[in-house]
């Protein structure tokens, strides 16, 4: 499977140029700029790890494509995003959010149903790769 | 210009000495008052009827809306009454109206309300008072409210929407991009396990949400209950096949507030993240649900159902740009506010209008999209405008031109209609949205570029080429009936 968050997930993989005019994008409308990255892509998952702290007031976009392809080295078989964020008055949220790494395998998720009364199901998502430790969960 | 007419009657034997005096006699025409900063401001287009005098008209309305009744009353005598009065204070033809055109005389009359007329915190009191007896007025052939200036103070007794554009994305994790959705078709007739199908492939392949139409509740082919099930079961299913959280719009409209209060927490039990309410449940019900929403974090889903019945007509009823303005203070997620490009009426920048109405923190005036006041919401949340109605993919750089990222582009018939079936319409749509908000960061041109960019995405996607094909000749051009009438004139530097 395919794991469809964030903003490109159905185009093709971004290469380093697309990646960094989305960023230069973020950084001409003043936008902080972060990478983040997680072995536990559950869509209920919203702290993905940082890779540092938000880059603010960053001037040029390659300083944030380097810290990309550091966080690639280090991780290389985990999720990584690209997101801005806007500080403004009355957003002061997450603006862009992108996929720019992915493991070379996604065993994606599986849907656990407890039936109950009257029909209803409870539902549980279950991450397959958080069935094995951390670290360990994308190699093969 | 306004005409000198018989003002004001500021002598207190003769004001009250019974009988029949015009509505400026009673004072409700005050050329000479300044509105206050918490005075709620509207402006009302009027056509008198023959030989009805434009201010005479403008202070009928001032007075209906307020206190006035067709005779002098000595009760006024026990209030101070002037502070109870509502005050026409400018009248201006309209233009492109009266002789030398093919229409009737119309005015703009700005009338200012002093807040002590309105209940805190209720638009069924602002309702009862400013459009409650007015628009059947006799002396008018016509009437309608065009613009309402809400005063800060007023604001500020409303809680406004339950959860907002920013605190919806942070629950949904969808950033930067428009959401997409689809309303589920035939809009009657299918059972829910039948229905409950036509979610999951929508939300499998590529929507974000999909949604009940305004007539779905609980009818013989379907049951309320059965539907809620079978919608759960989609979504929870489809967000495990793409790891992205989804959510179908639970139409909980009912008879009676006790039944959609029933479904409401039928919905939240079984974990949707998303309810919906028609219109036509009025502005009461509209309130209550929204306080429910709140407590239990639900977004609100409102659909417009018979708008069109008061907004459409530019010479009666009440412009959608006011009902958007009520709609935020009484605290709805979502709203459907045009496409300008699809099937229902728009003219674009009316309909940008109503979207600056439901996103800015601040409306500055702005005549061209028929917004007659600048209007502080004070921090007040922000409403998703959704648009809905006749779009389909080959649009997707005019949507997005127009309406930018916070809106929700629904394309029912556009997703379901896909000749490779429902799925294969989701892909389409959503390949097509990514790849024009890719182009447009990357700083395409994309109402030129638009057509090409979706051509060349089809080349790698072939449900996109698909939606293409099918739909590359449909566009619906009719004159939009509500414009902004307005002359613009330099300003003085």
């Amino acid at each position: 499977m395919r794991i469809t968050q964030g903003q490109f997930s159905f185009l093709p993989d971004l290469t380093d140029d697309e990646i960094r005019a989305q960023i230069d994008y973020a950084i001409s409308k003043g936008w902080a700029v972060s990478v983040e990255w997680t072995d536990d892509p559950h869509p209920r998952n919203c702290y993905w790890n940082m890779w540092g702290i938000p880059m603010f007031q960053i001037k040029d976009g390659a300083a944030a494509l380097y810290e990309v392809n550091a966080c690639r080295k280090a991780h290389p078989e985990v999720y990584i995003k690209v997101n801005a964020f806007d500080s403004t008055r009355g957003v002061e949220s997450m603006v862009m959010s992108f996929i720019v790494q992915r493991p070379s395998h996604e065993p994606g998720f599986g849907l656990q149903r407890t039936e109950e009364a009257g029909r209803t199901i409870r539902y549980t998502t279950i991450s397959y790769a958080t069935q094995r430790p951390s670290g360990e969960r994308y190699s093969s | 210009m306004n005409k000198p007419v018989e003002g004001r009657i500021t002598d207190m034997k003769e004001r009250y000495k019974g009988g029949v005096l015009k509505y400026a006699q009673m004072g409700y025409w005050r050329p000479d008052y300044e509105p206050k900063e918490t005075d709620m401001i509207c402006v009302f287009r009027i056509t008198p009827q023959e030989g009805v005098d434009a201010i005479e008209a403008a202070a009928a309305v001032a007075g209906e809306s307020s206190t006035a009744t067709w005779t002098v009353v000595w009760t006024d005598l026990l209030t101070a009454h002037e502070n109870y009065q509502a005050k026409a204070y400018r009248v201006d033809p309209v233009p492109g109206t009266g002789p030398g055109t093919d229409k009737e005389q119309q005015y703009f009359a700005y009338i200012a309300y002093d807040i002590i007329l309105f209940e805190e915190g209720s638009i069924a009191n602002v309702t009862a008072s400013l459009i409650g007896n007015v628009f059947s007025f006799k002396p008018l052939k016509a009437g309608r409210l065009e613009d309402i200036r809400v005063p800060v103070a007023y604001v500020k007794t409303f809680k406004g929407p339950p959860t907002g554009i920013i605190v919806e994305r942070e629950r949904l994790d969808k950033f930067g991009r428009p959401l997409l959705g689809a309303t589920m078709k035939p809009k009657l007739g299918l059972s829910g396990k039948n229905y409950g199908r036509v979610v999951y492939e929508g939300l499998t392949g590529g929507l974000d949400f999909t949604k009940d139409d305004e007539n779905i509740n609980s009818q013989p082919f379907m049951h309320w209950r059965d539907r809620f099930l079978f919608c759960m079961e989609a979504v929870n299913k489809a967000q495990a096949n793409t790891g992205e959280i989804k959510g179908h719009y639970l139409n909980v409209t009912a008879a009676d507030m006790e039944e959609m209060y029933r479904r409401a927490e039928f919905a939240k039990s079984l974990g949707s993240n998303i309810i919906m309410i028609d219109l036509i449940v009025g502005w009461t019900a509209i309130q209550s649900m929204s306080n429910w929403s709140r407590q239990n974090d639900m977004i609100l889903h409102m659909h417009r159902a018979g708008h069109g019945t008061y907004t459409r007509q530019k010479n009666h009823g009440v412009s959608f740009r006011v009902m958007a303005k009520w709609l935020r203070l009484a605290g709805v997620d979502h709203l459907h506010a045009g496409t300008a490009v699809g099937k229902l009426e728009g003219d674009p920048m009316t309909v940008q209008g109503y979207y600056n109405v439901c996103r800015e923190g601040y409306n500055k005036q702005d005549l061209s999209r028929g917004l007659f006041f600048d209007q502080d919401w004070c921090d007040m949340k922000k409403v998703m405008p959704v648009a809905s109605g006749g779009i389909h993919v080959g649009q997707m750089h005019q949507l997005i031109d127009l309406f930018g990222d916070d809106v929700v582009l629904q394309f029912g018939g556009g997703t379901i209609g896909h000749p490779a079936g429902i799925q294969a319409g989701a892909i389409a749509n959503r390949v097509g949205l990514e790849v024009m908000i890719k182009a447009r960061n990357e700083g395409k041109d994309i109402i030129n570029e638009g057509p090409t960019i979706l051509k060349n995405a089809a080349k790698t996607c072939k449900p996109l080429e698909q939606a293409l094909e099918t739909w590359k000749d449909v566009s619906f051009n009719y004159t939009s009936t509500d414009t902004p009438d307005f002359v613009a004139t330099p300003t003085a530097s």
